[in-house]
C-alpha cells in the first residue's frame, strides 16, 4: 500500500486494517502456544525430532508478528 | 508552494488529509455539548483512545509470542543437554524367586529418586514401569487382576500390559524400564519412553 493510498484511508476503515491485523497476530500466538504445548510433549516422550522444526517455526510466527506490529505502529 | 489544503492541486494528495470522523467523540457517541459538564472539561476522544488500547494488546501479543519462542529456545537446549547425557547403566533390581506371579515389587531406576515397578503378570511374563503418573507425577498403583495401572491423584488409568494411558488426564504412555532376565537375576537396562 503506498503511502498516498494510507493517509486517504478514513479512521473507520484503519480500524478496521488493524482489527485484521491484531486478529491475525492473535492466531498466530495460539498457534504458538499450541507449538509450545505439543512440543512439551513430545521431547517428554523422549521425541527430539520435533524440538528444532518446532523451534524455526515459533521464531518464524515471531517475526511475522513483530512485521505485522510494526506496520501496526505506523498506522 | 503548492497549497496542501487546495483540492484541485495534484500534489495535495501527499499531505495530511483531515478524516471527516476524526473529531473527539464520547463513548456514547452523542455530541459534546449534551454531555455532562465533567466530561466537557476532560474531553476523551473514546475512539482515540480504544486505538491505544489495541496498540497496547497488539504489542502485549508480541511480547507472550516472544515468550513461547524463548521457551521453544529453552527446550531446545535442554533437548542438548539430554542428548549429551550417558545412558543408563545395567542394575540388578531383584531376583525371579522373590517375585511371586501376580506380585509387584519397587525399585529405582535410573536414579535413586526414580520410582519404578516391577511386575511379575500371572502368566510370569516380566514388566516394569516408571511409577511416576505423565500427568503430575504422582506414583500410580498396579491393579493386577483389572489390567490396570491407576493413578489415584486424578483417576488416570495405564493399560498394564504396554503402559499406554488408556483413561483420565496422563497425555502419555508410563515410560517402560527395559529388562533382562541372566539365571534369577533380573536387571534394568534402559528406560523408553513414548508419546503414544
Amino acid at each position: 500500500m503506498s503511502k498516498r493510498t494510507r493517509r486517504q484511508l478514513t479512521r473507520a476503515q484503519r480500524l478496521t486494517v488493524i482489527y485484521g491485523v491484531v486478529c491475525f497476530v492473535l492466531v498466530l500466538v495460539v498457534l504458538q502456544l499450541w507449538l509450545l504445548t505439543a512440543t512439551v510433549n513430545a521431547w517428554l516422550g523422549d521425541d527430539d525430532g520435533v524440538v528444532w522444526p518446532a523451534l524455526a517455526a515459533s521464531a518464524g510466527c515471531l517475526a511475522l508478528n513483530i512485521g505485522l506490529l510494526r506496520s501496526f505502529l505506523r498506522r | 508552494m503548492p497549497d496542501p489544503t487546495n483540492a484541485a492541486d495534484p500534489d495535495a494528495g501527499f499531505a495530511p488529509t483531515r478524516d471527516p470522523d476524526d473529531v473527539t467523540v464520547a463513548p456514547d457517541g452523542r455530541p459534546m455539548d449534551e454531555q455532562p459538564r465533567w466530561r466537557q472539561d476532560f474531553a476523551i476522544d473514546a475512539p482515540e483512545a480504544n486505538f491505544v488500547a489495541r496498540r497496547d494488546f497488539a504489542k502485549f501479543l508480541v511480547l507472550i509470542s516472544g515468550a513461547f519462542v524463548a521457551g521453544q529456545a529453552w527446550i531446545a537446549a535442554k533437548s542438548l543437554v539430554r542428548d549429551r547425557r550417558p545412558k543408563p547403566g545395567r542394575m540388578r533390581i531383584a531376583s525371579l524367586a522373590a517375585l511371586p506371579t501376580g506380585s509387584a515389587t519397587m525399585f529405582a531406576y535410573p536414579g535413586d529418586h526414580d520410582p519404578c515397578l516391577l511386575i511379575r503378570m500371572p502368566d510370569g511374563k516380566l514388566l516394569a514401569y516408571s511409577q511416576k503418573c505423565t500427568h503430575l507425577s504422582c506414583a500410580v498403583i498396579p491393579e493386577i487382576d483389572r489390567g490396570i495401572l491407576r493413578c489415584p491423584c486424578h483417576e488416570g488409568v495405564f493399560d498394564l500390559a504396554t503402559g499406554r494411558n488408556i483413561a483420565g488426564p496422563p497425555p502419555r504412555p508410563l515410560p517402560i524400564i527395559e529388562l533382562e532376565v541372566t539365571g534369577d537375576d533380573i536387571y534394568a537396562v534402559g528406560v523408553k519412553a513414548t508419546t503414544t
